[in-house]
């Protein structure tokens, strides 16, 4: 179980970009997680309240987008989704395959900020 | 208060995917061939381990190790017997290695020009996958004892893998282990894969395993040369 180590690093990335633009709060965090990623939304969903206490990102909503497994097929030259990564075979020709297009991302897609009018006014300038 | 949305496209593991990077160009310069060890606990990494730095060491290769563990320095006292220098991480708790852990002991831990360095990481099969050590292989153990559809159960680890070695060969016939199909299994979640049979107690395919890992440096050199760097 190293989703909790995995939350806090999300909150660390996402914490400081928000700073960086004048945030009082994030009120969202959109997560790409692939599913060969090696980590589990429902265990990280889990942790993620608990790293976010204490920061810009207490009490903000974590959504995760899970993306499937894409291969590029060197036999047929398809790019294709897995059905299953219990099996790496190209769905389009059959021919055992594993380069991999998409499906080990762990990345913060965006994030929904709050940003006092006055301080952006003043970032801006 | 205004809410606006900002775009941030940023892996989670960057700073680790950094520091990994950094560690690679060093291992690049340095021209040693870094293996980085994973597996269920149990099946076998240190005995493994301990048997090939003794026979590197033999063809007169050098060598080092780093192993992880959560809290002991079994395994570093165990690989020590090879004569090669060893350094264990503690990781207390903690059930992966990362970069960072690398960086530190490796900073005050003068092992000269090695060939080859050694990481045992921590005996897990689901959390070091997503933790690149700026390693060359990244070798996958499998015990006949642990079952053929192991590599069904945890294909993200084995997909991640570039080499697949099955140990403990020498019980195979007792656990009733289906060689074939734990073969097929590891070929269906990452076609291709170099697949070794070892005993580290009978010295089975050890000699083929190490021979793989010489042809792996001597291919990285051979780069390294041909890149002028």
């Amino acid at each position: 179980m190293h989703e909790l180590s995995i939350a806090c690093s999300l909150v660390e990335v996402a914490a400081q970009a928000a700073q960086q633009h004048g945030a009082t709060r994030v009120t969202r965090v959109h997560l790409k997680l692939g599913v060969l990623s090696g980590v589990d939304a429902d265990a990280l969903r889990f942790s993620y309240d608990v790293a976010a206490q204490g920061t810009l990102l207490e009490g903000s909503q974590l959504e995760i987008d899970v993306l499937p497994a894409v291969i590029s097929c060197h036999q047929c030259g398809a790019s294709c989704v897995l059905p299953t990564i219990q099996d790496f075979r190209c769905p389009a020709c059959g021919a055992p395959s594993h380069h991999l297009l998409q499906g080990r991302e762990i990345e913060i897609a965006h994030i929904e900020i709050e940003v006092d009018s006055v301080e952006e006014q003043a970032t801006i300038s | 208060m205004k809410t606006r949305l900002l775009e941030i496209r940023q892996g989670v593991l960057s700073k680790n995917d950094q520091l990994a990077a950094q560690l690679r160009e060093r291992f690049r310069q340095m021209g040693v061939l870094v293996v980085n060890i994973v597996s269920s606990p149990g099946s076998g990494k240190t005995a493994l381990l301990e048997r090939v730095l003794s026979e590197l060491r033999a063809q007169g290769a050098t060598v080092a190790a780093l192993v992880g563990d959560l809290e002991t320095d079994h395994d570093a006292r165990r690989l020590a017997r090879s004569g090669a220098p060893v350094r264990q991480i503690n990781t207390h708790g903690n059930c992966h290695l990362e970069a960072d852990m690398l960086i530190k002991h490796l900073a005050d831990w003068n092992v000269g020009a090695v060939e080859f360095l050694f990481v045992e990481n921590v005996g897990n099969l689901v959390c070091p996958s997503s933790y690149d050590l700026g390693e060359d292989v990244r070798v996958v153990l499998l015990s006949v004892t642990e079952g053929e559809d192991k590599p069904l159960k945890y294909p993200v680890m084995f997909h991640s893998a570039d080499i697949a070695v099955i140990t403990k060969v020498d019980l195979a016939q007792a656990c009733e282990c289906d060689l074939a199909q734990m073969r097929e299994n590891i070929l269906r979640v990452r076609p291709g894969m170099a697949i070794f049979e070892t005993s580290a107690k009978t010295g089975a395919g050890i000699a083929e395993l190490i021979a793989h890992l010489r042809q792996l440096r001597a291919e990285k050199v051979a780069e390294i040369a041909a890149s002028g760097a």
